[in-house]
């Protein structure tokens, strides 16, 4: 009897989101990028089943940060003040995305006005060509207060705006809708919750296919086994033909990894130099994202985009 | 879980009488409905509702496919009829041929006819094999898995695909005499029929025999349906237009594991 040949294949895959808008299509991005389409296992199949490249979004912030160690604020430093700055030299960097965190609107963290933040968008707009991520502070109040705003002044740019929650995902997801952007449905890594704010925005009309996921991540020593394995049942759940499931997945690994005191401790005999130790410990939580089945990683040092992009450009 | 409605079949009296009237509109309402409940196939069979049987499963495809391409699965034991029936399918749209025993008295070699309809149709195309030889049907569980294994065999030997194979270890109505000890065995089969193969063929049955000519058709038809998704079935010949019975697969499936939980699990189960 001979022996079989045994290709494993699936009902499902990962749908695909194009961002950005050129002005042909209405955007003034100088182009687009598509992510997603993986109709196999991660490395795990045949190359034309992969889906599309990994991209890396580089953070900017729309304030000044008073909370990064040195070894990564010294990249950025004579930019901080501009976001439209700090994005063109994420940019030169490599960065393929812009992602552009308010975190200067929470109440917290110097509770900037709406106008700041469309003020903030507009110069990074104009900065870059590349498309952009708009991400909230993750305060809700906030967020449905401001964001709603940001969007419409990138009304067109076809974004990637977030992040909406299970008990709150209508303001932002109704904006999305009305400004054509794609949506961030998040969750805190519960796999569980994450397919049910996906089907809550998909139940007020947005479409499946202009979404992507989001788990809270957890860095390298910090709960990244958790990520990992969300990250690898939602993919096989893709595969499956669960349409609920079939997002592509943004990982905010840059934000964790410098939470770590092994990233930023720079006081740590033993522990090997900071200006290498930090980006190696966010490049080696966002390689080990990437084979969970990441689509967009966001970074924050030049180096560690270096080193993901390298290890991207190896292996796909 | 693939499911197959079971519904355009000419022993039901609104399909037996469409039959006879050609009425066109009774059968496409039937397969739009039971698409939209979730049905991956479409049983078609003339059952005893017309002599002509191949010009009779000839109309039934083409009026279906005028307003579906829903894939169909031709259900006659007469390699003639399907025949007829895959003249005329779209074959694009995938297909099931229903259903070949192992081999029969007076045909030998009647499962490569199925295979080898199944083969001219192409790889979209599978076929359900009864766990049934000439002997008839299997009282026992071993005789079940080990009917299921020649059938396993006999297709990779002629290099078609086991997942093309749909093993049905046929499920006998449980008010017959004697029949009770009978739904037992067949769990216990498809738990080995499972790991005949790797990929395994799909497993699947035309539950509703189970509970014919008794009071609680429904009830007993989920539990059942529960039972063998537990134990490895993947596929049924159903009631998809039985809402109950269709939250029991998707339920199953999501205690099996299958589908991933959430609130609003009901609402969202697709059946893939």
């Amino acid at each position: 009897m001979p022996i079989p040949e045994l290709v494993q294949t699936h009902a499902g895959s990962v749908s695909r989101v194009t961002l950005g808008a050129t002005k042909e299509q209405g955007g003034t991005r100088t182009h687009t990028v598509t992510i997603g389409g993986a109709a196999s296992v991660v490395y795990g199949g045949l190359p034309e089943k992969a889906g599309d490249r990994p991209l890396i979004a580089m953070d900017v912030l729309d304030t000044r940060p008073d909370d990064w160690p040195e070894s990564l604020s010294q990249s950025f430093d004579d930019v901080m003040d501009s976001p439209g700055k700090w994005a063109a030299k994420c940019v030169e960097c490599g960065a393929d995305l812009i992602c552009l965190v308010f975190d200067g609107i929470h109440p917290d963290k110097g509770d900037k006005t709406a106008a700041d933040a469309v003020a903030a968008t507009r110069e990074v707009l104009g900065a870059v060509g590349v498309p952009l991520i708009l991400w909230g502070c993750e305060n809700a109040d906030k967020d449905n207060q401001v964001m709603p705003k940001v969007s419409e002044a990138a009304k067109g740019e076809n974004c990637l705006i977030g992040i909406v929650e299970q008990d709150n995902y209508k303001a932002i997801t109704a904006v999305a809708l009305a400004d054509g952007h794609n949506l961030i449905t998040g969750a805190p890594l519960d796999i569980n919750i994450g397919k049910q704010v996906n089907i809550l925005v998909t139940d007020m009309g947005f479409p499946a296919e202009r979404i992507v996921t989001y788990q809270s991540t957890g860095a390298l020593g910090y709960g990244i086994e958790y990520a990992y394995s969300i990250g690898e049942r939602q993919r096989l759940a893709a595969l499956s033909g669960d349409k609920m499931m079939a997002m592509p997945a943004i990982c905010n690994v840059g934000f964790e990894a410098w939470r770590a005191k092994e990233a930023k401790l720079a006081d740590a005999p033993g522990w090997g130099d900071v200006a290498a130790r930090g980006p190696m410990w966010e490049a080696t939580t966002a390689i080990c994202l990437l084979q969970a089945g990441a689509d967009i990683i966001r970074l924050r040092h030049p180096k560690s985009v270096a080193i993901v992009k390298n290890f991207i450009d190896e292996i796909w | 879980m693939i499911l197959i409605g079971e519904r355009i079949n000419g022993m039901f009296t609104d399909v037996k009488q469409a039959i006879a009237e050609k009425n066109e509109k009774v059968i496409q309402d039937l397969a739009r409905r039971q698409t939209e409940a979730g049905a991956k196939y479409l049983d078609v069979n003339v059952g005893t509702a017309a002599a002509d049987q191949e010009g009779t499963i000839k109309w039934l495809v083409e009026t279906i496919q005028k307003t579906c391409s829903t894939g169909l699965c031709l259900d006659s034991q007469k390699p003639a009829v399907i025949a007829a029936g895959l003249s005329v399918m779209n074959t694009e749209n995938g297909g099931i041929l229903n259903s070949t025993p192992l081999n029969k008295k007076s045909d030998e070699d009647v499962l490569d006819k199925y295979l080898d309809m199944a083969d001219s149709a192409g790889p979209g195309v599978g076929v359900i094999t009864l766990t049934m030889d000439k002997n008839g049907v299997p009282q026992d569980t071993d005789t079940r898995v080990a009917i299921a294994a020649e059938i396993v065999q006999k297709a990779m030997e002629r290099g078609f695909d086991p997942q093309r194979l749909y093993i049905d270890p046929i499920i006998l109505p449980v008010k017959v005499p004697n029949a009770q000890s009978q739904p037992g065995n067949i769990l216990n089969a498809i738990e080995q029929i499972k790991y005949l193969a790797e990929p395994s063929p799909h497993i699947t049955m035309g539950l509703s025999n189970l509970s014919q000519g008794t009071n609680e058709r429904s009830l007993i038809n989920r539990v059942f349906l529960a039972m063998a998704i537990s134990r490895g079935m993947d596929s049924a010949i159903v009631e998809v237009l039985d809402k109950q019975l269709m939250d029991v697969v998707a339920t199953s499936e999501m205690l099996m594991d299958k589908q991933i939980y959430s609130d609003s699990f009901l609402k969202v189960y697709s059946t893939t």
